[in-house]
C-alpha cells in the first residue's frame, strides 16, 4: 500500500484532481463539523440569499457531532456520522465552492455529479473510531449555531486526520468498486 | 420477599451506561483478531486495526469508543422474589441514564420526533423488562447506536417464504445497508412472536458473548450459512471492500402464528456495547 498523502485546506482545483479512490490521506489544518441540522440552515440561507457563517471556498466539512469533551480533552469522540442524511445539501454546498467532505456511506448520484463538475472530493473516516480521531483534533471553537449542541458548526485544527479517498472528481466510487473486487458468486 | 432500593439501581445503570461506552467486550476485541487473520483486503486490513487501537485508546483514557453514545436500552430481569422500594424503577433507571450521561461525557441523542428538539439528558431510556424466577435484578445497558439502527428492518413473511425466505431477506438487508452500519457488523435476527416480539428477540440476540455457539443446533447452522453468504457481499470493513462484512449472526426464535413469520433484523455496528450487573 502507497505512503498517504497529505492535504492542507483551503483546497484548489489541482489539489483534489490528483487524489483518486482508495488513497489514504491525512488532513492537516482547518477543517470544519456540520451534520443534520447545521445543513438544513446552511440550506436555508442559500436559499433566502443569504451569507453562511464561514466562508466555503476551499474547505473541508466534517460530518460529526462528538461526545462532549472531558475537562483537559480538546474535543471529545468524534467518528463520522452517515453522509446520506447530507446528500439532499451537499450539492449546493459544493457549487459555492466546497472541495471536501468526509463521513461514511455512500452518497447519492446528484451529489457525484456535482462533485464531477465542480470538483470536489468525498473521504471516509473510520465509522465507530470516535476516540482515536479525536487525538487528532488539536484546536477546537464554536462558529454557529450552538444552540444545536453537539449540531453546532465547529472550527477544527486537526493534525494528520486519517482518511480515505471514496469517491473522486473522475466519477469513481470506492464502495462500488470496493465490494466488485471481493464479491464471491 | 428480598428489598432492594431503586437509588442502588439508579447508580448502578449510571456506572453501566459509562462502562459501555468506553470498555469494549473481550468478545468483540477477539473476533476483530479472528476477521484479521482472514482479511485479504489491505484497506480493510488498516481498519480492522484501526478499531483495535481505537478501542485500546477508548479504555485507557476512559472516552467513548463512538461519539453515537446511542439510545439507552435496558433490559431489566426482575427476579419475582424482589421487592423494589423508595421509588419508581422506570424513575429510578432513567435517573441513572442521566447521570451516567452527564458523568461519563456522553452524547445526549435523543430528540423530539418532529421539531428535533434535544431532550437534553438522553432519557426517555428503552426498558425491557421481564419478570423471572428468584431474588435477584439483573441489569443489562446496551447503549444502540442511530447508524445501524436505520438499517434495521421487520418484515412479515408468509409461512411458505421458509428457511429461505429467511436468508434471502436478512442478507438482502445487510447487502442494502452497505457501508452505512459501519461494517464490520453483528446481525441480530429474531424469528416469530408478533411484530414486535420479533424486533425484541433480534435486539435481545445481540447480547449473546461474540465467538459462542447458539444452543439450538438448528439456529446454529442457519447462523453459520447467513454469514457465509454475508461474507461473500465483498462489502468489507466501512464498505471499502473485504471479507469482513459481518463478524457474526445470532438468531432467537419463538413460535409464531400459524398464519404468520415474523422477522426482524437488528444490524449492530462494530462497536456492540453492552455491560450487566447483578444485585
Amino acid at each position: 500500500m502507497s505512503e498517504p498523502i497529505r492535504i492542507k485546506p483551503p483546497l484548489s482545483d489541482q489539489d483534489v484532481e490528483r487524489l483518486k479512490i482508495g488513497d489514504r490521506v491525512l488532513i492537516n489544518g482547518i477543517i470544519y463539523t456540520g451534520r443534520d441540522a447545521a445543513h438544513r440552515r446552511l440550506f436555508d440561507l442559500l436559499k433566502e440569499g443569504k451569507n453562511l457563517p464561514f466562508d466555503l471556498k476551499g474547505q473541508i466539512i466534517y460530518y460529526v457531532g462528538p461526545t462532549p469533551a472531558k475537562p483537559g480533552q480538546v474535543f471529545g469522540s468524534a467518528g463520522p456520522t452517515t453522509s446520506y442524511r447530507m446528500d439532499a445539501y451537499s450539492p449546493s454546498l459544493i457549487e459555492r465552492g466546497l472541495k471536501g467532505m468526509i463521513g461514511k456511506g455512500m452518497r447519492s448520484d446528484a451529489v457525484k455529479e456535482a462533485m464531477k463538475k465542480y470538483r470536489a472530493v468525498y473521504f471516509a473516516a473510520t465509522g465507530g473510531a470516535g476516540a482515536l480521531l479525536a487525538k487528532r483534533v488539536k484546536k477546537a471553537e464554536i462558529v454557529a449555531y450552538e444552540d444545536l449542541g453537539p449540531e453546532a458548526i465547529r472550527r477544527l485544527e486537526v493534525q494528520d486526520l486519517p482518511v480515505i479517498v471514496v469517491n473522486d472528481v473522475r466519477g469513481n466510487d470506492l464502495y462500488i468498486e470496493g465490494e466488485k473486487k471481493y464479491r464471491k458468486e | 420477599m428480598r428489598e432492594i432500593s431503586v437509588q442502588l439501581v439508579t447508580e448502578k445503570v449510571r456506572d453501566l451506561c459509562m462502562k459501555a461506552n468506553t470498555d469494549l467486550g473481550e468478545d468483540v476485541l477477539q473476533a476483530i483478531d479472528r476477521a484479521i487473520e482472514k482479511e485479504e483486503s489491505p484497506l480493510g486490513l488498516e481498519i480492522l486495526k484501526e478499531l483495535k487501537e481505537n478501542a485500546r485508546i477508548a479504555r485507557e483514557e476512559n472516552v467513548p469508543i463512538c461519539q453515537d453514545t446511542g439510545f439507552a436500552v435496558v433490559f431489566v430481569e426482575l427476579g419475582q422474589d424482589v421487592h423494589l422500594v423508595g421509588g419508581n424503577l422506570n424513575e429510578a433507571i432513567y435517573e441513572g441514564v442521566r447521570q451516567g450521561y452527564r458523568d461519563g461525557y456522553l452524547r445526549k441523542s435523543i430528540c423530539h420526533p418532529f421539531t428535533r428538539a434535544n431532550t437534553g439528558d438522553n432519557t426517555p431510556a428503552i426498558i425491557h423488562a421481564e419478570t423471572v424466577p428468584g431474588d435477584k435484578v439483573k441489569i443489562t445497558v446496551a447503549p444502540k447506536g442511530g447508524g445501524s439502527e436505520n438499517m434495521s428492518r421487520v418484515t412479515m413473511l408468509t409461512p411458505s417464504d421458509g428457511i429461505e425466505g429467511i436468508k434471502r431477506f436478512v442478507v438482502q438487508r445487510v447487502k442494502e445497508s452497505g457501508s452505512n452500519p459501519c461494517p464490520p457488523t453483528i446481525v441480530g435476527v429474531g424469528i416469530g412472536g408478533t411484530l414486535e416480539q420479533a424486533g425484541f428477540l433480534a435486539k435481545k440476540s445481540l447480547l449473546r458473548v461474540l465467538g459462542t455457539k447458539n444452543p439450538d443446533p438448528v439456529l446454529d447452522q442457519l447462523e453459520s450459512e447467513i454469514l457465509t453468504e454475508i461474507n461473500r457481499l465483498g462489502i468489507g470493513p466501512q464498505g471499502l471492500g473485504g471479507r469482513t462484512t459481518s463478524l457474526a449472526v445470532h438468531i432467537l426464535m419463538m413460535p409464531c402464528h400459524i398464519a404468520s413469520l415474523p422477522l426482524a433484523v437488528n444490524i449492530q455496528c462494530h462497536a456492540q456495547r453492552h455491560k450487566e450487573i447483578t444485585i
